[in-house]
């Protein structure tokens, strides 16, 4: 992973916080995330490199198991020390978190980045009410505030995120808000110290689709507000190829390909995103035909395959020798600047095969 | 595939005159509840009066949002849930109010397959075993036998035969649908409702999922009710979608026009909200305010109409039948839309 | 709220209404007649009748059930003449046995009872709780397998085997302490609680143990709750994600458990009053089975059966204090 890392984002955007940030405002660098079982050693994330600039949204896709929850736990130094080994580098706003003071990582979480989780409901506390919730989290990094002044930011918050009389709902329990409501509080909970950096971990897969849209506009809109550069993780294609600038795509815990949203969804490099791109079905072009599914089934992540991972569930995996079986490819600059793929496959084969196989099987690309 | 086939399948039901294999009137279904101690009994309206139809080898798919009443609806068919009122017409018959007894022979000819596969296998048992239960509880004997049986019907849901000994924890979540859907097959049914049957499944397997229900219900000729809540993979599987709000049908139409030139606005807003690979960016969305009302004390007139960005004074004061529209869909909306989508 | 709880209150009446009618048909139908065993050995059939008539047991058994109720709230005179008794109200039932109103009996056993209770249970709440939470939260360490160790060791003792060997060593070996005598916390409180403390421990350090394993799983399993790893991600401290947010999670089912102890022991700490020699509910009622002495049996069973209706409403009051989702469907 010697390769100059592709920059997400516009260096001239950056606003000035960054202490003595040279780059993106998160940059992530050869991580790597091991977990001891009793089975053996979880291989969760392996030399993932990428960054993220404020005011861009870098979408991370993957099945589950593909790393990348885990990854953004690493980031917020969530994963429990004594059983998770982590190497590699997060720069947040140019400090190191990985190996930093449990105590230094605490006062950067929830004010420098914070986190959206799947589930509100049962992400949120059930025996609090909403806004002491998101006033908990402005006090503890805002010790001089009072009760009064953290619960008036509590409701401005509410208000914020489109939750209709947020004074009212800021006195009710969690179980008493929709789905989509307390999504809405989580975020304003996430975002009530306005953080540089938010992630959000499948923040909509629980939700309906019209309240899936409303959550992500919000998102949008909110991003524009706060500048803040954000992760959506998420398994749907749909919705990174709606919100996202920047697109990483994870496979048994590495980034295969990675590029700009038009790049990665346009044209893609890796076979594996082919793979997701065929299987997935769609609103338009031919319902009848058949979806073309990835074969067999995503390795466990204690047994990973040698060489490339994606080897046994990839058609064109014996089309270099012993290649794919014995060699872990890298990730390199693909067709174009920006746009790289961890393949073993010559450029030139990559472009004919996606012509011939993927893009003319009915996917409507 | 096919060869497996001819030896599970006698002949292929090929009904000439296509009679509907379903028909459902009326179909309404209350859950009361109570409010504190002496409290009015309410009633959760899940389920109000709906009409359709299935014919014999026709998918119809069931979409809309949480609380619209598409599994509950679902629920009824196979009477897992007992109908308030309405009729559910299986082959000529009423089996709306059948007792427990007379259910035996519908069983029979209607499975059900459900959203999480492993909640829904005994993780006691064998996959054989689960697949062999329908048979056995209903006392049939397959030329060749059971086992026989078991082995031909895990062949044709794509799994290996010889895995006949192992439970379901060793399989994947994909594997397990696929044991879901060959107990469903083991009694040969005529119709499967499928209550969200891949919506647990990574996109990678759920494709191989949805190309299983599509090979099945071809070679076999099954009628399927497909519920799902997400509008793609409906689009894959059904030739006919109803779409629901708040316990009503809203719309009703064939996979073309509910697609392409749907009437109802709830329509159009449920497709123009679902994040499509094929678009780049959030622009040209039908933004619906607000969350979907509680159905226990659902809007008057059109229950849609406190969301609907074309509501009238008409649309609080009657509730707009179900009737045919100039895009060939029925739909139940006082100013229906015309013209494509995009 | 307010609903919620009329309606619990409403149901333990009908509860107690419902057990006082099986403990009364029980009784009515035990082999024994009260008559027959007050009447002594030389007994003619006539006596027994007086006797009989004068308990008020030759009348039907709704009558009687009936006049009991009746005299619980407003008290009742047993016999007449020369042999009637006054039993004012609450009245539980007249003992001629002891020759004294069963209520008099309970007023000097109740509160024996309830100060053990009472006192083990604090013990065994703060120990037991305090040892799972400390457990949970170093899962793991040597204090961690140390304390679930001997919280099996305790675990697995009983009463007249610890309480003895507390015996053995603070009293009979080193003299530390003098052998439990009851003393009405009223009279004198410092004695009383000297008195109290080897039952106190021995109850208490038994129960302990069982709540520090319950107490454990009970937290392991908060802690890995989606809303512990978001007071995490708020950037709040460990000690305030496990003492505010994970605590009061945890401690939610350990309220029913320790309700349904606390109004079990209340029933009667049977071994341990005899273990230690203090007249309290439980031995009172074994003691007075043994002589047939049936009023107060009978009392202290529906003394029993209300302690337990009584916490269990007690135990859905706290738990919609602590959890907002009963209080408010």
């Amino acid at each position: 992973m010697s390769e100059r890392d592709v920059r997400v984002g516009d260096t001239a955007s950056r606003l000035g916080s960054g202490a003595g940030a040279d780059g993106a405002y998160l940059q992530v660098r050869d991580l790597t995330v091991r977990f001891e079982t009793e089975d053996g050693v979880v291989k969760a994330v392996t030399d993932m490199s990428f960054e993220v600039d404020r005011g861009k949204t870098l979408g991370i896709v993957g099945e589950s198991g593909s790393g990348k929850s885990v990854t953004s736990l690493a980031i917020l130094g969530l994963h429990n020390p004594k059983r998770t080994h982590t190497s590699g580098e997060i720069l947040v706003g140019g400090r190191n978190i990985v190996g930093m003071d449990d105590e230094e990582i605490r006062r950067l979480r929830g004010r420098d980045m914070a986190m959206i989780f799947q589930d509100p409901l049962s992400s949120l506390h059930p025996f609090f009410k909403v806004g002491k919730q998101i006033s908990e989290a402005y006090l503890i990094h805002h010790k001089s505030a009072s009760g009064r002044e953290a619960a008036k930011h509590a409701v401005d918050m509410l208000g914020r995120v489109g939750i209709p009389q947020p004074a009212r709902r800021a006195e009710q329990y969690p179980h008493e808000f929709s789905g989509g409501m307390r999504q809405r509080a989580m975020i304003a909970m996430a975002l009530v110290n306005d953080p540089d950096l938010l992630i959000a971990d499948e923040p909509t897969t629980a939700l309906d689709v019209t309240v899936q849209a409303q959550i992500l506009d919000l998102l949008e809109d909110l991003q524009r507000e706060f500048n803040s550069a954000i992760i959506l993780i998420t398994h749907d294609l749909g919705v990174v190829s709606q919100v996202a600038d920047d697109v990483l795509v994870m496979y048994a815990g590495r980034a295969v390909e990675r590029g700009t949203v038009e790049q990665v969804m346009r044209h893609p490099q890796h076979p594996y995103t082919w793979g997701l791109l065929a299987s997935v079905p769609s609103l338009h072009g031919d319902a009848e035909a058949d979806l073309v599914p990835i074969k067999g089934n995503p390795p466990s992540l204690i047994n990973l395959p040698a060489g490339c991972s994606f080897h046994p569930r990839c058609r064109y995996a014996d089309r270099n020798g012993r290649l794919s079986f014995e060699v872990v490819p890298e990730l390199r600059e693909a067709d174009e600047v920006g746009h790289s793929a961890a393949c073993h496959l010559s450029q030139a084969d990559r472009t004919r095969l996606y012509e011939e196989d993927i893009a003319s099987a009915g996917v409507a690309l | 595939m096919s060869e497996t086939l001819a030896s599970v399948i006698p002949a292929a039901r090929k009904a000439p005159d296509r009679e509907p294999l379903l028909k459902v009137e009326g179909l309404t279904k209350h859950f009361p509840v109570r409010s504190g101690l002496f409290g009015a009994r309410a009633k959760v309206q899940a389920v109000d009066g709906i009409d359709f139809e299935v014919r014999p080898g026709e998918t119809l798919g069931l979409v809309g949002e949480s609380g619209c009443g598409k599994t509950t609806t679902g629920r009824m068919l196979v009477r897992l849930l007992e109908p308030t009122s309405g009729r559910i017409i299986f082959e000529g018959r009423d089996i709306a109010h059948l007792r427990r007894a007379q259910m035996r022979h519908l069983r029979q000819d209607m499975q059900i397959i459900f959203q999480d596969p492993y909640a829904s296998l005994n993780p006691r048992h064998t996959v054989g075993r689960i697949v062999a239960m329908p048979l056995q509880v209903n006392h049939i004997n397959p030329p060749g036998g059971v086992k026989k049986r078991v082995r031909e019907l895990l062949e044709l849901v794509g799994l290996n035969p010889e895995h006949y000994n192992r439970y379901p924890h060793e399989f994947s979540g994909g594997q397990r649908q696929r044991i879901g859907v060959a107990r469903a097959l083991a009694l040969r049914p005529k119709l499967i409702v499928a209550d969200e049957p891949v919506s647990a499944l990574d996109v990678s397997i759920q494709a191989q999922v949805v190309n299983l229900l599509r090979d099945l219900q071809r070679e076999l000729d099954l009628a399927f009710v497909f519920i799902a809540h997400d509008l793609a993979v409906v689009r894959h599987f059904c030739q006919r979608i109803a779409v629901m709000y708040l316990g009503k049908i809203v719309e009703l139409g064939d996979r073309e026009t509910i697609y392409e030139r749907p009437a109802h606005p709830y329509t159009r807003a449920l497709l123009s909200a679902v994040p499509d690979v094929t678009k780049l960016g959030a622009s040209g969305r039908i933004r619906l305010e607000g969350d979907v009302p509680t159905p226990l004390n659902p809007p008057s007139g059109c229950r849609f109409r406190t969301r609907c960005w074309k509501a009238q004074e008409i649309c609080a004061t009657t509730e707009p039948p179900l009737d045919p529209k100039p895009n060939g869909s029925i739909a139940a909306c006082h100013f229906p839309e015309t013209g494509g989508l995009r | 709220m307010l609903r919620y709880l009329v309606k619990r209150v409403l149901q333990s009446v009908v509860t107690l209404i419902v057990i006082s009618i099986v403990t009364f048909l029980l009784f009515f139908v035990a082999p024994a007649s009260p008559a027959r065993i007050m009447c002594g050995k030389n007994c003619d059939a006539n006596t027994i009748a007086s006797v009989e008539h004068r308990l008020g047991i030759d009348q039907p058994i709704t009558t009687q059930y009936v006049n009991y109720m009746k005299g619980i709230f407003v008290g009742r005179t047993y016999g007449e003449g020369d042999f009637a008794r006054r039993c004012p109200a609450p009245c539980l039932g007249y003992s001629f046995r002891s020759d004294e109103p069963v209520t008099d009996t309970l007023k000097r056993t109740v509160p024996v009872t309830i100060s053990i209770v009472a006192g083990a249970a604090v013990v065994w709440l703060l120990i037991g709780i305090s040892l799972g939470m400390v457990s949970a939260l170093r899962r793991g360490t040597l204090f961690d397998k140390v304390a679930m160790g001997s919280a099996l060791t305790f675990a697995s003792m009983q009463v007249y085997f610890l309480g003895l060997i507390f015996l053995l060593i603070f009293v009979y070996s080193t003299k530390i302490m003098n052998f439990p005598r009851w003393v009405p916390p009223t009279e004198n409180p410092a004695a009383w609680f000297k008195s109290m403390i080897l039952p106190w421990i021995t109850l208490g350090l038994l129960n302990s143990a069982i709540y520090a394993r319950l107490s454990r799983a009970q937290m392991l399993e908060t802690l890995s709750e989606d809303y512990v790893r978001t007071a995490r991600a708020k950037g709040l401290p460990k000690r305030r994600v496990y003492l505010k947010h994970a605590l009061r999670a945890a401690l939610t089912p350990m309220v029913t458990i320790a309700g349904l102890d606390i109004g079990a022991a209340l029933g009667g700490t049977v071994i341990t009053e005899t273990v230690f020699n203090l007249q309290g509910l439980g031995r009172t009622a074994v003691d007075s089975a043994v002589i047939w002495n049936m009023p107060v049996v009978m009392a202290t069973v529906l003394l029993a059966a209300f302690f337990i209706v009584v916490m269990n409403v007690l135990v859905d009051m706290l738990y919609a204090v602590i959890d907002p989702r009963v209080r408010l469907s």
